[in-house]
């Protein structure tokens, strides 16, 4: 279970976040959404641990993020950034062995090979493993990237949870791949020791997967809940700023129970 | 990073420093043949006296700078390969973000206050001014260049802070060799342009010592330094200390360039030419480009050196001017055949 309490964060004399306090539990899909700016990225940096909160701790079951050796974290935590520079010509399956560096002491064994094969075999890029990286196109990087931190919690730790934060997963995919990646996401999920928390801003997408909705409006908890508590047309007016026409385009995704209830 | 067809990378360019460093021990001034270098081994070894002329000028002349060739040339090489891995940016060379030219003036000024003050004291002085001052400057670079809004750093502020700091640097060994008596100014030219003909005993002895431990520090750290070409945040969040890293990095690389530097004055061009080649050829793990670099970086600053030897003999010409004649053309030739990325 990852839990923040009392995340205030402070930059240049803005207040970035203010006081938000989320427990997010194994096995249920958490999403983050909220205006650009809200503070999505900065939430998920400080939940990773590569941000420090002005005030507030956040505690990966029972110990707090400050605890951990980067190295630790980096063997129970994977986080996807949005924007990845990476520049140089490499194989994707060598990209994708970089998610087992916190695991490898010294050369990679076996299994680390082979949890990047599973890893990427749930991704269809078994075909491009011997590719080179840079020649992909931006959709398939992004699922490069996806394996790779896939892989680095790939397997089970002793005790404790496993947590993947995911900063706007689905920008670069189609829609064939950002339904087919929110699906598997959920099919991992029944690891029940997994937590997954992801930003996302399709509201259509937050409304057919989403367990758990943080709703974030200038550093604020606007809403959290259940996705039919928080994707209200109240909600969403006072957050998003949108009119009531624009509104109405949003509203058949979420109220079509069975759009929403076999996921 | 494995199973790369690395096959025949190692053995192949060993038996090419091999071949380079006998040409280099024969080929110069005086061209001394194996059978004199195999008789001044043999009495070396075996208590001989009575050494003949040749004999003489491969112990004492020859040898201590076909050795401190090998050891310059990997240096910068690996130098080079360390940077571009730090900053993720193939364009990167201890000379461009003022480690050469600091190490350069800290000499500088030990050549004309040691001079005037006649102090001497002992050869580890020339190394430590040297380090000092490539200290001053690349701190200077990176401190100013870091942006006050997140602390990242600007590949183009960057370089752009490293040409400033490198005029500054310049000038101020201009300046010293202005004031200097007609000896030093000397040196100081010569050694602006680099050149390998003071080396003896003592600079390998301590080159081979700091570039050893260097080289063995950078091999450690590349497997992270892999890592970090995902981007800094990524590497962080994948398990590498990236602040601590980059701090060791940048220690190795100062220390090991500033005493090559301290000897041989600026030799461009193999910090940039060396990685960019091995990268077009086997790609970019840095395990093997700190250990693949090392070795030709060895073996082309010895073959720059046997140009240098030869052109003009038996005058010779600074092997920085050969380097960057031989190296700027090379840098054209890979950018333009290669689609390369920036």
């Amino acid at each position: 279970m990852l839990v923040l309490s009392g995340i205030t964060c402070i930059k240049n004399n803005n207040v970035l976040l203010k006081d938000i306090s989320v427990q997010w539990e194994p096995g249920r899909m958490h999403i983050v959404m909220g205006p650009n700016g809200a503070g999505k990225s900065t939430l998920l940096r400080i939940a990773a641990g590569q941000l420090l909160p002005a005030s507030g701790t956040v505690m990966y079951g029972d110990r707090p993020v400050t605890g951990f050796s980067v190295k630790e974290l980096a063997a129970v935590r994977a986080a996807l950034s949005q924007q990845q520079e990476l520049a140089f010509p490499l194989k994707v399956r060598e990209v994708v062995l970089m998610g087992r560096y916190p695991h490898i002491q010294g050369k990679p064994t076996l299994t680390d090979k082979r949890y990047c094969r599973e890893a990427m075999g749930l991704l269809d890029l078994e075909d491009l493993s011997e590719r080179d990286y840079l020649s992909l196109s931006g959709g398939e990087k992004q699922r490069v990237h996806f394996a790779r931190v896939l892989a680095q919690i790939w397997e089970r730790p002793p005790n404790g949870c496993r947590y993947l934060l995911l900063d706007e997963p689905l920008t670069f995919l189609d829609v064939h791949y950002q339904f087919r990646f929110m699906r598997q996401l959920k099919t991992l999920l029944q690891q029940q020791d997994l937590v997954i928390v992801a930003v996302l801003h399709d509201l259509h997408i937050a409304a057919k997967f989403a367990d758990n909705i943080l709703l974030l409006h200038k550093g604020r908890m606007a809403a959290h809940g259940s996705r039919e508590e928080v994707l209200t047309p109240a909600h969403i007016q006072q957050v998003y700023q949108l009119d009531s026409e624009d509104i109405a385009a949003v509203i058949p995704v979420y109220h079509q129970p069975t759009s929403v209830s076999h996921t | 990073m494995q199973n790369r067809p690395y096959n025949g990378v190692f053995p192949g360019l060993t038996i090419l420093l091999v071949a380079a460093v006998l040409l280099s021990a024969c080929l110069g001034a005086i061209d001394i043949s194996i059978g004199e270098i195999a008789g001044a081994a043999g009495k070396l070894f075996y208590n001989g006296s009575n050494y003949t002329l040749h004999e003489r000028i491969f112990l004492e002349i020859r040898l201590p700078r076909v050795l401190f060739c090998l050891l310059a040339g990997a240096a910068l090489a690996v130098g080079g390969v360390l940077l571009q891995a730090l900053f993720r940016n193939p364009i990167i060379e201890p000379g461009l973000i003022g480690t050469s030219s600091g190490a350069a003036f800290g000499a500088a000024l030990y050549f004309v206050t040691g001079a005037m003050f006649h102090f001497h004291a002992g050869v580890w002085m020339l190394p430590l001014a040297a380090c000092a001052g490539a200290m001053l400057a690349t701190f200077m670079v990176l401190g100013l260049s870091g942006s006050k809004e997140d602390g990242k750093t600007g590949i183009v502020t960057l370089l752009l802070m490293g040409i400033a700091i490198n005029a500054l640097f310049l000038s101020g060994t201009g300046f010293l060799s202005y004031i200097a008596r007609d000896p030093q100014a000397r040196s100081i030219t010569f050694w602006n342009l680099g050149t390998l003909s003071g080396a003896n005993w003592d600079s390998v002895i301590i080159t081979a010592v700091v570039v050893t431990l260097c080289c063995w520090r950078a091999m450690a750290c590349a497997a992270k330094l892999n890592l970090l070409m995902l981007g800094e945040e990524e590497a962080q969040l994948s398990g590498v200390g990236v602040k601590r890293l980059k701090i060791e990095v940048m220690v190795i690389n100062v220390i090991m360039i500033a005493v090559v530097t301290a000897f041989t004055g600026v030799i461009s061009f193999v910090g940039l030419v060396v990685p960019h080649f091995l990268r077009i050829w086997k790609g970019a793990d840095n395990r093997y480009l700190v250990a693949a670099g090392a070795l030709a970086g060895a073996i082309l600053l010895t073959v720059a050196d046997i140009a240098a030897r030869l052109l003009l003999r038996p005058a010779e010409l600074p092997i920085g001017i050969v380097t960057s004649l031989a190296g700027v053309p090379v840098l054209i030739f890979l950018l333009k055949k290669k689609k390369y990325y920036f």
